[in-house]
């Protein structure tokens, strides 16, 4: 089964390998043959060396500047690295979903986004992924010799393999098509210290309740060692910018722990973060819907309940 | 400026959806015109009502069984001028590549009576959510991508489009024709008023089949579906639920639960 080759598209900020990589060649070593794809400048020996604790063999490099910002340009160019690779792997995000798209299209590849898992079964991959705001368990057979899969965070635990591999360097010269799009401007988004929201291993999200006040739920998530999300509601509102949106238009979440703050729980919102370990709501409104998908709920004032369950954690690791 | 814009037509979000043999089960009963959709159908009404009257054209588009219908029925309600409807059995069971080729026949169709400027989508379907077809269907009919636009401008045969991505907020342009998909953010859409809802009834929605557009059968539907469904259930609820009204005490229990399941 080792002959299969799996290549890996390595997300990383700067020079920093982000964790769902990690678990997305976790996943690869269990299909075959890992081969990471990294996209930018020739990355730094300790992140190389990374790759290779999680099983890389090879770590191939493919440059094509600010063109990784099209998807017709970084379709070519992963592309170009991963023409003898049996699996394609990347991490779900809006940006990867259009590069395996093109990348399919391009190749005659099966594409399945979202994906939860995979596993070789009878030489295909088959995927499973949850659909319709996590109510439905789906199954999926990629039918094409090659196949293209976009891994959710936080849906297999990014483990290193038993043997570090000393991954071998190769340099890619991508073949790249015209490009009609022009980037006019770039603004990077200022990054809020700690992890990435769709990464985050805890999201703490705040709504209507709030007030637009999120004072409460960055202590609590900043108690919890989480990440601060937010409902439609409060980003319309301007009380929290856009990239905290958790729901099915904005980031989907699939954190161990989900604590939803004041949030009623529309179906736009649950779509995406239903599919999280364990949910906690807290709502003044007992008829909330959040409360039909919360292990445990409580019906009262976040002004309330949040103050004193962080003074009670607290409390609880002074021991 | 003539445009077209594609609609899905999907199961309602707060209707009890499900799958049958391997599809997105849809019914005329609780199926409806895809909501993100209202916002493709806004940005083309958007900007045929920026141009003088008479230069603007809106053509509403959609694939799949009889009830698919319903969707171009909602966007001529909303007030585009023309619907279509590619309704062929051979394309049950298509995967995005089979629907985005679907899609292109159909544009080169509706070109056939001149030049389409735009083709608008939303940024996903709220049953699949993938976001795969604006760019398989860009690719497809091989014209420019701006896909997740939070804003669209069209000027001087020029598309420009602001995109919120997790790292940055990107200014994108390229010259027309253009594939655009807008996001929820891109505008409010409008309800169809009673006015509107008269004047559709009267608007004929033309059908095509796959043979009226030029495609072979065998390059669509299930056969040439390069991912196959093979199993899809109901995930079972959340067992143990507990819910309790704050006495006083509902931090501290909030705390004892998660202190007990190890998250805190």
């Amino acid at each position: 089964m080792t002959d299969v080759m799996v290549a890996v598209l390595v997300e990383h900020r700067g020079n920093e390998i982000a964790q769902p990589t990690l678990e997305t060649l976790t996943l690869a070593r269990s299909l075959g043959a890992p081969v990471a794809v990294w996209m930018g400048d020739q990355p730094p020996a300790d992140q190389i060396e990374r790759l290779g604790a999680y099983g890389a063999a090879e770590v191939r490099v493919v440059e094509v500047g600010d063109g990784a910002r099209h998807a017709v340009t970084a379709a070519a160019a992963v592309g170009s690295a991963t023409a003898d690779a049996s699996v394609v792997l990347m991490v779900s995000t809006f940006a990867n979903k259009e590069i395996a798209t093109r990348l399919a299209l391009a190749t005659g590849a099966g594409v399945v986004v979202d994906a939860a898992g995979a596993q070789m079964v009878n030489g295909r991959v088959e995927t499973t992924q949850t659909v319709f705001a996590a109510t439905w368990d789906v199954r999926t057979r990629v039918n094409a010799d090659k196949a293209v899969v976009t891994l959710r965070p936080n849906t297999t635990q990014a483990l290193p393999a038993e043997t570090p591999a000393a991954p071998e360097v190769v340099s890619v010269i991508p073949l790249l098509p015209e490009v009609r799009e022009s980037m006019v401007s770039v603004t990077p988004v200022e990054r809020e210290d700690g992890v990435p929201l769709s990464e985050a291993p805890v999201v703490v999200s705040g709504g209507r309740g709030t007030g637009g006040d999120y004072t409460l739920v960055r202590e609590l998530a900043d108690v919890l060692g989480g990440a601060v999300g937010a409902s439609r509601d409060a980003t319309d509102e301007g009380w929290i910018s856009h990239e905290h949106m958790v729901g099915q238009t904005g980031v989907t979440v699939t954190p161990a722990l989900y604590v939803a703050c004041g949030i009623s729980g529309a179906v736009h919102h649950r779509g995406g973060m239903q599919a999280s370990g364990t949910i906690v709501a807290v709502n003044i409104d007992p008829d909330a819907p959040i409360f039909e998908i919360a292990d445990f709920g409580v019906v009262g004032d976040l002004n309330d309940v949040i103050p004193q369950a962080i003074a009670a954690i607290k409390a609880h690791r002074q021991g | 400026m003539r445009i077209v814009v594609t609609v899905k037509f999907v199961p309602d979000l707060q209707s009890q959806r499900s799958f049958t043999d391997g599809t997105v089960t849809r019914t005329a009963e609780d199926g409806t015109m895809n909501e993100l959709d209202e916002n493709a159908v806004e940005a083309a009404l958007q900007l045929r009502e920026s141009l003088p009257e008479g230069e603007g054209e809106v053509y509403a588009v959609t694939v799949g069984g009889a009830d698919a219908v319903a969707a171009v029925r909602k966007a001529l309600q909303l007030g585009v001028d023309h619907a279509v409807h590619v309704s062929d059995e051979s394309i049950a069971g298509s995967d995005v590549f089979g629907t985005a080729r679907v899609l292109a026949a159909a544009v080169h169709q509706i070109e056939k009576d001149g030049p389409v400027d735009l083709v608008i989508t939303g940024m996903a379907a709220l049953d699949g959510l993938t976001s795969m077809l604006p760019t398989a269907l860009a690719a497809e009919l091989d014209i420019a991508q701006l896909t997740l636009a939070s804003s669209l401008t069209v000027a001087d045969g020029t598309a420009t489009i602001e995109r919120h991505m997790a790292d940055a907020h990107e200014t994108v342009t390229a010259p027309l024709p253009a594939l655009v998909s807008v996001t929820d953010e891109a505008n409010k859409p409008r309800y169809p008023n009673f006015k509107l809802i008269m004047a559709a009834r009267s608007k004929p929605v033309t059908t095509w089949s796959l043979s009226d557009i030029g495609v072979d059968p065998v390059q669509v539907g299930a056969m040439a579906s390069r991912t196959t469904v093979i199993d899809a259930s109901p995930r079972p609820p959340r067992q143990n639920r507990v819910t309790v009204t704050d006495k006083g005490d509902g931090g501290t229990q909030l705390a004892a639960f998660l202190v007990e399941r190890g998250l805190a």
